[in-house]
């Protein structure tokens, strides 16, 4: 089957240091693969590559078979490409509700309606409260993510991302910083989305517990290097993975 | 900021119904205080022909409704935008200018002021599209620095083709025949009030600045309008989100130009005079700014505010303050810090005074008054 993404040789330089190095990577439609590496690994570099927040150096980008290597942002989100982003990064002054109204206005491609009046679109705004009740943020509509707890922003985040109704979810360490209570109801939402459909999901993250019971499949990035790839058991209890990856993370 | 957050939470509320919220898109004023001095403000320039005499209150009102529509234009560039532009005075020179040379050159016809205007248009949108393109992908502060160049050079230019532009000394034209002291438009008077020409001129430019309002208060509350704040708050999530903001800046920045054009033709027209320093000096720019900031940015109902307040003290304070020079007159020192002279020194204060007030502008300040 063709993969939903799919990178080939991917390589990004900065000056001397190569921080993604020749990342060749295909991801199935309706799979949940976890990206892990120890910090500074590339993982979050690679995302930003495949986003289209920075240019590769070489390599490709395929979305669906499409090369979308010379693509800005904007045009890979539109590709069906969606991105949580590590540090919170949402509008600060705008309510819950018109955060996630904007992403499901831009799923509607209604941004260059000139004049009509903005709540015309009841169908947009209906969404949006349909998506915060989903992430269990409906309560919070009116307030603003500047005033909102940080596991709250973390739920807003996904639902932007699930507001724009993307072919591959990208998260990037979706629980970094979260309470522990707070955890389970982020993991759950992530697995909601696996279930629903033929999504394709990537998921930077640390806890490997979580991992195992997220993941189909396991990436391992180190310096920048595709090292592991295969079955989340198989590629925790190998010996490149329990020295690169697992041996920093048990002495931490 | 907290300004802002009150108006984005007032903005989720369900859409009030009505004629009069159609006519706002939906977005209203919000505290009573501020309704009611609207009123007075719109009620006072609808009627300005009928309740004062002689030229000069008509003359301050018609100013008054220019720089409405020219502040209410920059603010969607700055305070919806987050966009900081020097290069708005020229484009409301270009539409005086283009009102005036055409008015001067094919003589004084409706064809020509429609002529000048199209042209000007053109001109402001191509001009306003080439400096988005190429320079709203720079950061912020080398795009303020661009547009400075711009707006200089244009200046400069203005007064170096003098045998187009007039030079320094402008240019005078005739106006078409209806817009003439000369032309009746009653033969009898309306309450008292002779509809001359005079009166026709102001009555057009106090429909075109409130149509120029209206339409960008449309235009801010719109799909389009709501993705240029999205932007102001975050340009990489916007872009992240899928908006492509060069093409969402580049079109707000045309749109504000293709205002602000209208504004300076209708000032022209106004005038019957046009000249760097009506529309095109640096000056000019930094009034915008004070009225922006003192109306309330991001509010385009502080345009409104901040513009009447603006040229009022503007025309009056110096009236006020030989009043109160000469009332004080006999007592060392103070009639010297009153005298006429002093104005500028005032107005500076006064602005001040309200920046740190009145952190969010007046639109601001009452709308924090009325949640609280």
């Amino acid at each position: 089957m063709e993969p939903a993404l799919e990178t080939r040789g991917l390589t990004i330089r900065f000056g001397g240091h190569v921080a993604v190095n020749d990342v060749s990577c295909g991801f199935a439609p309706g799979t949940l693969t976890a990206i892990v590496g120890p910090n500074g690994a590339g993982k979050t570099t690679y995302f930003n590559l495949i986003s289209g927040q920075l240019r590769a150096s070489a390599g490709q980008v395929l979305v669906g078979g499409q090369d979308i290597t010379t693509l800005p942002a904007s045009a890979r989100t539109r590709q069906g490409l969606g991105r949580a982003f590590q540090l919170t990064n949402l509008f600060p002054q705008l309510s819950a509700l018109e955060n996630v109204r904007l992403a499901v206005q831009s799923r509607a491609e209604a941004g260059w309606s000139l004049f009509r009046v903005w709540n015309d679109r009841r169908d947009l705004i209906e969404k949006a409260e349909a998506v915060l009740e989903r992430v269990r943020l409906a309560d919070k509509r009116n307030v603003a993510p500047a005033a909102l707890s940080h596991g709250d922003q973390r739920k807003l985040e996904v639902a932007l991302l699930i507001a724009m109704e993307p072919k591959v979810f990208m998260f990037d360490e979706p629980t970094a910083g979260m309470s522990v209570d707070e955890v389970p109801t982020v993991l759950e939402l992530i697995n909601d989305i696996k279930q629903r459909g033929d999504a394709t999901v990537l998921l930077v993250e640390h806890k490997m517990d979580v991992v195992r019971s997220l993941a189909d499949r396991i990436v391992v990035l180190h310096n920048g290097v595709l090292v592991a790839d295969g079955d989340p058991a198989a590629v925790i209890a190998s010996p490149i993975v329990q020295e690169a990856y697992l041996g920093i993370e048990a002495t931490r | 900021m907290t300004a802002r957050s009150a108006l984005s939470a007032a903005a989720t509320q369900p859409r009030p119904t009505g004629m009069m919220s159609r006519l706002l898109s939906s977005d209203m004023p919000r505290s009573r205080a501020l309704s009611a001095i609207l009123i007075v403000i719109v009620a006072g320039l609808a009627a300005t022909p009928f309740l004062f005499s002689g030229s000069q209150p008509l003359s301050t009102a018609a100013k008054i409704c220019v720089f409405i529509a020219l502040v209410a234009s920059y603010d969607l560039l700055l305070g919806y935008t987050g966009i900081v532009s020097f290069a708005h005075t020229m484009f409301f020179g270009i539409g005086g200018y283009g009102v005036a040379i055409a008015l001067e050159r094919l003589g004084p016809t409706w064809i020509s002021v429609a002529i000048g205007l199209a042209v000007a248009l053109v001109l402001s949108a191509v001009l306003a599209v080439a400096i988005g393109l190429l320079s709203l992908r720079v950061r912020a502060i080398f795009f303020s620095m661009i547009t400075l160049a711009v707006a200089s050079a244009a200046a400069v230019l203005a007064s170096q083709m003098s045998t187009v532009t007039g030079g320094e000394d402008g240019l005078s034209f005739q106006l078409p025949p209806q817009l003439r002291p000369a032309f009746r438009l009653l033969l009898e008077p309306i309450f008292g009030v002779t509809i001359n020409g005079r009166v026709l001129a102001y009555y057009l430019v106090f429909f075109a600045a409130l149509a120029i309002f209206l339409a960008l208060l449309r235009i801010v509350n719109s799909p389009f309008g709501r993705v240029l704040q999205a932007i102001r708050e975050n340009e990489f999530r916007a872009e992240a989100l899928g908006y492509r903001v060069v093409a969402y800046r580049t079109a707000a920045s045309v749109i504000s130009a293709l205002a602000a054009t209208v504004a300076g033709a209708m000032l022209a027209l106004w005038l019957r005079y046009n000249g760097p320093d009506t529309t095109l000096s640096f000056s000019i720019m930094i009034d915008i700014l004070l009225m922006v900031v003192i109306g309330g940015m991001g509010t385009l109902y502080g345009a409104v505010i901040g513009a009447t307040l603006f040229v009022l003290a503007q025309s009056y304070l110096q009236v006020l303050m030989g009043a109160a020079s000469s009332g004080l007159s006999g007592i060392p020192f103070l009639p010297d810090l009153v005298h006429p002279d002093r104005w500028l020194l005032w107005l500076g204060a006064l602005f001040i005074i309200s920046v740190y007030a009145f952190p969010g502008g007046i639109v601001g300040y009452l709308r924090k008054r009325q949640s609280a």
